[in-house]
């Protein structure tokens, strides 16, 4: 028995800001000072609040340390874990009060969350399946293979009303149902889409790397519900953290014999397979993703048939997200009450969201469906940095759309999100201020859409070439009014007619932005402007004479030897030499230097 | 049969549960327009030309691949529709080199048609980035032109679900996305085998066989040389459909006539060198059974099939008669009998074919195939080349009379002309076989061996013959090839004799045939008809077994003394090479 707990974060936040440094140095310390055999280190998953990695908690206190350095540890190490003395210099901040510290749950971070699919990450070792049996797992495997008929465990999941958290929402349970027929007589397959492709969000990756075996348990429920024998879980290989814990987990489940031949000595068999996918972001579409563990060419393929009907390998299958996998087990267990109780009318439960961009904390939330936006900026997310206005929140990554500031107060749900022409997608949320030019945004998206259109069918192939392609003459300042007429047409085009989710919600961040922002794209095309000074080739950096000292620092740094003037006289940008960098403006200290 | 009520356009319908709406419509005499669609063979509905409205739907569906359903209301040209359709093309062409003045297909090509139906007014409404790709003419029989591709994706997908080899498909993706083989190898440098299917079944002008017409048009030309030509069995079932006949019209007198036309010396049938070849083949066979040697024995007349053979079942080729195909039995008879007879200079003679084949192309520049020292054949030309030929000199096809073949390689039987067919070469080879084996003539319908007739792609029988069972098997389409090769290897099947053909229903739907749109391919099936024009011949020639052609009587009387004689061997028959699935 250790007498405490280190927690490490070993998510890929953390990761990238340092923390694997942070295990071996703290491994050095604890030997150093004997505590080696009193205080076990554990690498958890993701904690969420990403930006104030790498995160280190010690337990059984509950002190939540951030940002830690590696020269932090020692002090940790001699103060806390040797004398029992919180180093209050780094505990992170929301926990510091005159009054002392307060619980991490009470900081406006965590007091508005409500974590079930991100229930164990950040709290248990994944790599441990003795860990996540501690809390609860493969309690449910076991409930619904020794107290329930298949059709009782559908019955459960169709009333909770949980939806698919891939993106469209799909009802779980419905789609369990439509695969269910049969069962016995053919071969079936229950897929797990983990190709989590939308630029920003990582809500999936932090299951796996967190919580792997909670996928694995829900998976082998589905197989039990529809008759499955054999799981596949479609990864992207740019998850190695991930893929590992994955291979990890596998292991253990079958060493456990809770995946496998005869699992819980109950006749029923289950087992899964992992297939790495190469990144393309099209394979994260249902049919592309099954045509891509076939071993073709990552391609959708025309719909009905659907996969309940004829998916993996011309057989019914059922494909879910990591996220809806990871409340399966728990619903399962809580009952569809309980799951039911959270959320609104047509949205039940939590959804988790990758909060990112122009944000005080960037990092990953579980809220209950129906928080308001605000909530999640200003309050979980802290808000606009810099003092910067809030202009809008990207929701739903290159298929969803822009919310602006005046629909702050819209409570987060499929439908409401989808009123006003954005979606929940997979929850990416970029939020944008004052400097974001919104037609420079919609280019963004669309380049990505573009990149990664797949080429099978007209619409999306050609289509958001050329939309592409009149987005870049709007910002270059080459556009007109007709242009825009031509946009929207062929996004309203490419929406009726594309042959797959991909294509048929590209146009989506033009048609949401020309919808909220249009002046922006009529300044761009009648006044030639940018409003938000974004776009380069409408600029033009300036010096105002009247400021300029003649320090000549933005001479000496124009890296195009655009700027000339003599010492100590105001000197001047020839704009036919500036590339329009920027590197004057940062450098000018007296604020001479404006771009317009 | 089940049927579902569905309304089309507003009127009600009962059509068969199943149909997609393309065939409903098309049950209701309503035209919906497809470019990427073959029945069968690509149903990806990837080119969207073929959207419709579908009362409820979210957003406009495929009718090419849609299922009907009980109480579906469809809407085949609301102005929606036609507008999607119209900024589809507009797409299209936005990537698309637009040259129809010089195209090859200008004419019949399926988006030329389509943009003229639509309007298509403003052809550069989208234009935009179009990459330039260089032509592939590194096979011997075709180029690929992808700056006339639309990735419909026709091509590559008879390649691989019907021929079985998928050496052309997409690279890159995206607007980057580009038909070609893999790693960007020339087609040349592949294991394709020519067929030609792809070229068949392309849309536009971005496939096509490589020219070879005016290389004829040089050698009529130039005095020193004496041009002689020979057109295969299928050609004349196919090639007034160049001239709006319909499909299935046998035209052999007009053929003959508009090629001494175009001025050929000598005007030969290849049906001539198709009996020579059952009489080496037949007793081919014969001396194999009685002597032990490597059964089943398989026909070689089809070069595609060889080189398929070659490259994906090298060790089979052992059983692979050694005839000569019917093409370089004649280029080899001509620069041989007919030169030393008539004291001709084989060098002089330029010998012309006229081939619904593509392969065959290929096949001319083989090694093992110059009895006389030359090449037997110099210039093999497809159908569709012959067709281009007659037009190009002012020749008015329709009102030609009939004429015959020049003497002596002109006479041929009907056992001749069925071998355009598949199971035509099976059955030649059984009526002749017949006779050998009990030297009394097959009569009556007893000639008709209807086991082996019909488009199947794999047809199996057992002839009985004085006492002795014969097992057969015939496939056409390399997929059906694969497929029977694999029964014999597994030991599954006991054949014989196995007759193959590389292009599905045979040489009739060779690659060098003329080309149907997809509006035709869907839903009427070509190869039957031309088939039928053929086994029309064969009932409407005078004489219907090869060993009763005089003219194959005094060849061997005059020159080879008898089949498979050491001289027949060292002229008639050659050699075949193994080859790797990646490589030539």
């Amino acid at each position: 028995m250790y007498r405490s707990q280190v927690l490490i974060c070993g998510g890929t936040g953390c990761t990238s800001s340092g923390s694997k440094v942070l295990i071996d140095t703290l491994k050095e310390e604890l030997k150093k000072n004997d505590l080696d055999k009193e205080i076990e280190i554990v690498v958890t998953g993701c904690h969420g609040l990403c930006e104030k990695g790498p995160i280190v908690i010690v337990q059984p206190d509950n002190i939540f340390y951030s940002n830690v350095k590696k020269e932090d540890i020692p002090l940790i190490v001699s103060e806390h874990l040797l004398k029992g003395r919180v180093v209050t210099s780094l505990v992170y901040e929301e926990m510091v009060t005159d009054n002392g510290l307060k619980p991490l749950r009470d900081t406006n971070f965590y007091k508005h969350q409500t974590r079930v699919a991100l229930r164990n990450c950040g709290v248990i070792n994944p790599e441990s399946i003795d860990e996540y049996i501690g809390t609860g797992g493969y309690e449910a495997l076991g409930k619904v293979l020794t107290e329930m008929t298949p059709d009782e465990v559908i019955q459960v999941v169709l009333d909770s009303g949980l939806r698919g958290r891939g993106g469209a929402g799909f009802p779980t349970g419905l789609k369990w149902k439509f695969a269910s027929g049969n069962r016995g007589n053919v071969q079936k397959y229950v897929c797990c889409n983990a190709d989590e492709g939308d630029p920003g969000a990582f809500m999936d990756r932090s299951v796996l790397e967190g919580d792997p075996h909670a996928v694995l348990e829900a998976m082998a429920i589905a197989g039990y519900a529809i008759g499955a024998d054999q799981g596949y879980i479609y990864v992207r290989a740019e998850y190695p953290i991930a893929v590992a814990r994955l291979e990890i987990a596998l292991k253990q489940a079958r060493e456990y014999g809770l995946l496998g031949k005869d699992i819980f000595g109950t006749g029923f068999n289950f087992d899964i397979e992992l297939r790495l996918g190469s990144g393309a972001f099209v394979c994260g579409e249902e049919t592309a993703l099954m045509t891509s563990i076939e071993g073709n060419r990552g391609e959708p393929r025309p719909r009905p048939p659907f996969p309940a009907v004829k998916g993996l390998f011309e057989s019914p299958t059922i494909l879910n997200n990591v996220e809806t996998y990871a409340n399966i087990a728990q619903i399962i267990l809580k009952g569809a009450d309980w799951f039911a109780s959270m959320g609104t009318e047509k949205s039940k439960g939590t959804k988790v969201f990758a909060l990112g961009g122009k944000i005080t904390n960037t990092g990953l939330v579980e809220i209950p469906m129906g928080t308001p936006l605000r909530t999640v900026i200003e309050d979980i997310g802290g808000g606009v940095p810099n003092g910067k206005k809030f202009k809008a929140v990207q929701t739903g990554g290159p298929s969803g759309g822009c919310i602006p500031a005046e629909h702050i107060d819209i409570p987060i749900d499929y439908e409401n999100l989808a009123s006003i022409g954005s979606i929940v997608g997979s929850g990416g949320m970029i939020v944008m201020d004052e400097d974001n030019c919104m037609v420079d945004i919609a280019k963004f998206f669309l380049e990505f859409t573009c990149d990664e259109s797949c080429g099978k069918c007209t619409p999306c192939r050609v289509g958001t070439k050329r939309m592409l392609e009149i987005l870049e003459k709007i910002t270059s300042g080459k556009g007109t009014l007709e242009d825009i007429d031509k946009l929207e047409e062929l996004a309203a085009f490419i929406k009726d007619n594309a042959l797959c989710g991909l294509g048929q919600t590209a146009p989506n961040p033009i048609l949401s932005t020309l919808k909220f922002f249009r002046d922006e794209y009529i300044a761009h095309v009648v006044d030639k402007k940018c409003p938000a000074g974004v776009c380069k080739d409408l600029l033009q950096y300036k010096i105002v004479a009247d400021k300029c000292k003649g320090c000549t620092l933005c001479a000496k740094n124009c890296p195009a030897n655009a700027i000339t003037g003599t010492v100590k006289e105001p000197h001047v940008i020839d704009p036919d030499k500036c590339i329009k960098c920027g590197v004057c403006m940062s450098n000018c200290k007296f604020g001479a230097i404006v771009k317009e | 049969m089940s049927t579902v009520n569905i309304k089309i356009n507003g009127t009600d319908y009962e059509v068969p549960a199943g149909s997609t709406i393309l065939e409903a419509a098309r049950l209701a005499n309503i035209d919906i327009p497809t470019l990427c669609y073959l029945k069968d063979v690509n149903e990806i509905g990837a080119c969207r030309m073929c959207v419709v409205e579908v009362k409820g739907a979210r957003t406009l569906v495929t009718a090419c691949v849609y299922p009907v359903n009980e109480g579906m209301e469809v809407f085949t040209n609301t102005p929606k529709v036609i507008a999607s359709r119209r900024r589809n093309l507009q797409l299209l062409l936005s990537n698309h080199d637009r040259k129809c003045l010089s195209c090859v297909r200008s004419g019949n090509c399926e988006l030329q048609q389509l943009c003229r139906e639509y309007g298509i007014e403003d052809e550069a409404f989208y234009d935009g980035e179009r990459p330039h790709y260089e032509l592939d003419d590194s096979a011997p029989h075709m180029i690929r032109d992808n700056n006339k591709c639309i990735l419909c994706r026709r091509c590559s997908a008879v390649c691989e679900k019907v021929q079985g080899i998928g050496v052309i498909g997409p690279n890159e993706r995206g607007f980057a996305t580009n038909i070609g083989s893999a790693f960007n190898m020339g087609l040349g440098s592949t294991s394709c085998v020519s067929c030609g299917q792809c070229i068949n079944v392309c849309p536009t002008g971005a496939l096509y066989e490589k020219d070879h017409t005016q290389q004829i048009f040089d050698a009529i030309a130039d005095p020193e040389k004496i041009v002689i030509v020979q057109s295969a069995p299928s050609v004349r079932a196919g090639l007034g459909e160049e001239f709006g006949l319909p499909i299935g019209t046998g035209v052999e007198g007009k053929m003959a006539a508009a090629m001494r036309r175009l001025g050929f010396d000598k005007v030969f049938d290849t049906n001539f060198s198709a009996d020579l070849t059952i009489m080496e083949e037949a007793n081919e066979l014969l001396d194999r059974v009685n002597n032990g040697g490597v059964l089943p024995l398989i026909t070689s007349c089809s070069p595609g099939w060889i080189k398929y053979c070659e490259h994906y079942h090298p060790d089979m080729l052992d059983h692979i008669s050694t005839c000569k195909s019917p093409q370089q039995m004649m280029g080899a008879v001509i620069k041989t009998y007919y030169a030393e007879k008539n004291n001709i200079d084989p060098k002089k003679i330029v010998s012309v074919s006229i081939m619904p084949c593509t392969a065959k192309k290929f096949e001319i520049g083989r090694p093992d195939q110059s009895a006389a020292g030359v090449p037997d054949v110099d210039i093999a030309i497809t159908t569709r080349e012959l067709a281009r030929m007659i037009k190009k000199q002012g020749i008015d096809f329709l009102n030609l009379p009939d004429e015959k073949f020049d003497d002596p390689l002109g006479r041929s039987t009907g056992a001749a002309v069925i071998f355009g067919a598949t199971g035509g070469v099976m059955e030649a080879a059984l009526r002749t076989a017949y006779f050998a084996l009990t030297n009394t003539e097959l009569e009556g319908d007893a000639i008709n061996f209807k086991q082996v007739r019909g488009t199947d792609g794999i047809k199996e029988a057992t002839i009985n013959v004085n006492g002795m069972d014969i097992n057969i098997a015939v496939a056409s389409g390399l997929k059906n090839a694969n497929e029977i090769l694999r029964r014999v290897k597994s030991g599954e099947a006991n054949y014989h004799f196995i007759e193959i053909m590389c292009c599905p229903g045979g040489c009739v739907n060779g690659g060098g045939q003329p080309q149907q749109p997809a509006s035709v391919r869907n839903f009427v099936d070509i190869k039957a008809l031309r088939a039928k024009a053929l086994y029309d011949y064969d009932e409407a020639y005078e004489l219907r077994r090869s060993h009763n052609n005089p003219d194959i009587q005094k060849l061997y009387d005059e020159y080879f003394e008898k089949p498979n004689s050491h001289k027949a061997h060292e002229i008639l028959h050659t050699s075949y090479v193994k080859r790797t699935v990646n490589g030539n």
